[in-house]
């Protein structure tokens, strides 16, 4: 059964007939939105991350059709006018790039985590918890974290409060 | 000088907007999809299988079990061809067998038009198994009358050697010996992207392979070798990849997608690994069992050390025939004035099947022998610091197995630099005499490691320079980029030898085996070091084609003229500019008479080996009661020669770091010792660490100048896993009095030890 679906997708508004077992996932990598990666297809790994409503969702486990009416942002979408998104630039920046197979659905959560705390001061066990959804084998998350604060402006002379 | 600075990574900008394509993101118009077949049982043999429901489905357009497969057994392991036949890797793989060893072994094959066919078709399969009575630990399987798993039994082999001195001479003569038993786990790479490949053909003969691979060209090899076909009709093409760390240093999809591709008329198949899958049915790290001695003098010498270790490769051999021999001796450049001993068994059993994982088998084996270090410098009263750093390796030593001199070694220097640094002397002070149910401890431990794979294997890199036509260049090289940076430090090397800004640098990411120079790929931690002089030797030639241009152009003599920053300068006067690169490139291009395409090539075997060191430091705090390990801090200090970009050297301790923390603490593959199921194949039941279980981590380099390096450098992107877990273990008996001789060190494990201890 098919059923048709309007969304905002990085800004553009999208009609679309989709499967009613289709999810999410599925539906933005037909699209060629390929930043969208599976890694388990089962929400353990957080690789297809995507914004729906400003919210970060594993992509795998969200039906398709749910998209309706909402609003969808994916890594594609944050780099503009050729150039990349704060967060983007800030992960390039702190090294926190490595195989980059996460790194686009890490970009996602973090963007929505650095919307959600702008102006805010936060501590990395803040960041930490908000990202842990995300698995990264490589770079063993620090540099995330630096990325991270490094857009909300806490610098180093900030003592971390992990292990509190 | 683009060598020694953090430039930023070459791909970094398309992995943060997701524009870099990984295989999957490569469709092709009809690709159909197989899915496999696999065992539900760890050891027996096939007595029926039936298709006919299976082949019934509509969008089912083929189905191949074991009968339907050449009986031609195959090896896996990602190493380069062995001239000498004894030094052959195990061949031991069919393509799909009848005879299945492990929980997940591979009966049969469905091809179909999509996904959800092709899996309710393999699901339709029937099969009827006899049931073999199965062998899960090295007990179990080298016990007389365990059921044989491949013809030759269940021994892979066993490496004996001694060296620097007789150990039971010493032993015997010894102020203090010590004696343990060590145990490590299996454990997974846990890569983020699955294995996947597909295969087509695109004329009568020639079969194209695309594949998420560390080694593309032995990958070639292997396939032509498993399908008896010529090596040229065999292309592979490596995309980016995510992640590999081993398990993609072996060749486990591309013979099948091949095989089916060719079965079927030349139409793209691919096979995409679900995560159950890859943790079943790809490769792991080997667990091992340990029972090790070490003898020590009131003086504070490490006097010897005696290592008789079991590996347990699972089901099929993969790297394990080469994993201790590799591991044992890489060891010998740690305390090279210490007579050493070591008899490593591999051995075969019904677990899914090891290979390599990074630092091949180092871990295991220094995790051993760092206890052991540890439990020595108690038993004569030392500081473990200050016993270390007695005993380990300096420049000028000689390894007393190869003979080769240390031409560099800054391990003292890494273990003063970290005892400082993490202010052992005062923090150990504090951590005496607790009784609390927090206490807190400090745990150090060292490591020696080799650059590359010579001479066990031969040493060959290629690299190709192409001047383009608006004066940058091109850089083609076989080596492969799997995350950890490698394009990035090849075109630092090219803009350092060259004269050229890195930005100017293209990388060519994408390997094709028709097309780049040949290599044998990432493993070893091999890259960087291999690959320099190839960059540098086709650098160089590069330069000299520019500046004999240049003189074409300018009529100077070339021998006066220089590339700086992309001009073409006079020696003596760098500052002012002759000619822009630019200029010069469009008039060999193109100038009616004279000049060419200016391009290099080079291609290089290299001979040298050198040792790579470096250290843990850790302190934490163990909660007892709760059985609860929780790092304050810890870092890695490396003599890796030196870094060529600090900050991506920086990204690769982190990472090594954070998966020895995993494989220290939490990761384990559960299998079923009676019956070799595995109990906890997926990233909900395995632990791999998250966010929240990894602390805060640090890195520091004690930079060496290595001279049989193109650039200076040694390896860095295995070592920094080697020896987080024994400092960790060691700062647990630090904070507990227990000594805890497993990993990893959950609470279920710690609540043993704690209670045999007594504290709980």
């Amino acid at each position: 059964m098919r059923k048709t679906v309007s969304c905002t997708i990085n800004g553009r508004a999208y009609t679309l007939s989709v499967d009613v077992r289709q999810s999410l996932l599925d539906m933005l990598r037909e699209l060629g939105l390929t930043s969208v990666k599976e890694g388990c297809g089962v929400g353990e790994c957080g690789a297809c991350t995507v914004l729906v409503n400003g919210r970060a969702i594993d992509s795998c486990i969200y039906l398709a059709v749910w998209a309706h009416g909402k609003t969808i942002r994916t890594a594609e979408g944050e780099a503009a006018d050729g150039r990349m998104s704060a967060v983007q630039q800030a992960y390039v920046d702190a090294g926190a790039v490595q195989c980059g197979f996460c790194t686009p659905g890490l970009i996602m959560t973090s963007t929505a985590f650095v919307e959600r705390h702008r102006g805010r001061k936060v501590s990395r066990q803040e960041i930490r918890r908000a990202h842990a959804g995300n698995l990264c084998r490589c770079t063993g998350y620090e540099t995330i974290i630096r990325a991270v604060e490094k857009c909300l402006g806490r610098q180093a002379e900030m003592p971390s409060d992990d292990g509190d | 000088m683009a060598v020694g600075k953090s430039v930023t990574r070459k791909d970094a900008a398309a992995k943060v907007t997701g524009r870099a394509r990984y295989t999957d993101d490569l469709p092709m118009p009809g690709m159909r999809w197989a899915c496999y077949v696999r065992s539900p049982i760890a050891h027996g043999r096939v007595v029926r299988i039936d298709t006919t429901a299976a082949r019934r489905l509509a969008g089912v357009e083929a189905v191949f079990t074991f009968e339907d497969v050449p009986d031609r057994p195959f090896a896996t392991a990602g190493h380069p061809y062995a001239l000498n036949p004894d030094h052959a890797d195990v061949a031991d793989r069919r393509l799909l067998t009848g005879h299945v060893r492990y929980q997940g072994d591979e009966v049969a094959v469905v091809v179909a038009r999509d996904r959800l066919t092709a899996e309710a078709a393999a699901a339709r399969v029937a099969v009827d198994y006899e049931e073999l009575p199965v062998v899960v630990t090295a007990e179990a399987a080298l016990a007389e009358g365990a059921p044989a798993l491949h013809p030759g039994g269940n021994r892979v082999n066993t490496l004996r050697f001694e060296a620097g001195g007789k150990v039971d001479e010493v032993l015997e003569r010894a102020d203090a010996v010590v004696e343990s038993r060590y145990r490590t786990p299996i454990v997974q790479h846990c890569h983020l992207e699955n294995h996947i490949a597909y295969a087509y053909m695109d004329d009568m003969a020639h079969i194209v392979v695309v594949t998420s691979t560390q080694i593309p060209h032995i990958v070639r090899r292997i396939v032509a070798e498993a399908l008896e076909l010529p090596l040229s009709r065999v292309k592979v093409i490596k995309p980016y990849i995510g992640g590999g760390f081993g398990n993609k240093q072996d060749v486990i999809l591309e013979p099948m997608v091949a095989f089916l591709t060719l079965q079927l008329g030349g139409v793209p198949v691919k096979i995409d690994l679900s995560r159950e899958e890859c943790f079943t049915s790809t490769r792991t790290r080997h667990a091992t069992v340990m029972r090790g001695r070490a003898a020590a003098g009131r003086d504070g010498s490490l006097a010897a050390l005696d290592v008789e270790i079991f590996s347990n490769t699972g089901a099929y051999a993969s790297h394990g025939h080469a994993i201790m021999g590799a591991s044992c001796t890489k060891s010998c450049n740690l305390y090279p004035r210490t007579a050493v001993r070591f008899a490593a068994t591999t051995h075969y059993a019904n677990v899914p099947a090891a290979g390599a994982m990074r630092a091949y088998g180092s871990p295991q084996v220094i995790f051993g022998i760092e206890c052991l270090v540890e439990e020595a410098a108690r038993a004569v009263g030392m500081d473990p610091v200050a016993f270390r750093i007695r005993n380990v390796a300096r420049r000028g030593d000689v390894n007393p197995l190869d003979g080769h001199e240390l031409l560099t070694c800054g391990l003292v220097e890494c273990l003063e630099e970290g005892r400082r640094r993490i202010d052992w002397d005062a923090r150990r002070r504090a951590c005496r005499n607790q009784d609390g149910d927090v206490r807190r401890g400090l745990g150090v431990a060292c490591f020696s490691y080799g650059t590359g794979t010579y001479p066990s294997c031969v040493e060959i890199a290629g690299a190709r320079l192409i001047l383009n036509q608006d004066g940058t260049v091109h850089l083609q090289v076989g080596a492969t980029e799997i995350g950890q940076g490698a394009d990035t430090a090849f075109s630092q090397m090219v803009s350092e030898t060259l004269g050229l800004d890195c930005d100017d640098v293209h990388v060519v990411s994408s390997q094709d085996t028709d097309v780049s120079p040949f290599d044998t790929g990432a493993y070893a931690s091999r890259q960087t070091y291999m690959v320099a002089p190839a960059v540098r030797q086709a650098a160089e030639a590069l330069k000299g084609k520019i500046l004999a241009h240049a003189a074409l152009m300018t009529g100077q003599a070339a021998a006066n003229l220089d590339l700086r920053g992309g001009r073409i300068v006079f020696a003596g006067t760098p500052e002012e500019a002759l000619l822009s690169l630019s200029d010069l490139a469009l008039d060999a291009y193109y100038h009616k008479q004279r000049g060419a395409q200016l391009t290099a090539e080079a291609s290089c075997k290299t001979m040298t080996n050198p040792a790579s060191f470096g250290c843990t430091f850790v302190d934490l705090e163990v909660d007892i009661p709760l059985c609860r390990v929780t790092i304050r801090e810890i870092f890695n200090v490396h003599d890796s020669g030196v870094i060529i970009n600090p900050l991506m050297a920086e990204g690769q301790v982190h990472g090594g770091l954070a998966m020895a923390i995993g494989w220290a603490l939490y990761e384990e593959m559960l299998i079923d010792e009676q019956n070799g199921r595995i109990y906890n194949g997926n990233l909900l039941d395995y632990k791999m660490p998250t966010f929240m279980d990894i602390p805060d981590l640090g890195c520091a380099f004690v930079q060496t100048r290595e001279p049989t390096g193109g650039y200076g450098n040694k390896s860095l992107g295995e070592p920094p896993i080697i020896t987080p877990a024994p400092a960790i273990r060691n700062a647990v008996w630090d904070a507990t009095g227990v000594k805890v001789d497993e990993i990893p060190m959950t609470p279920k494990v710690l609540y043993r030890y704690f209670s045999g201890a007594g504290l709980l």
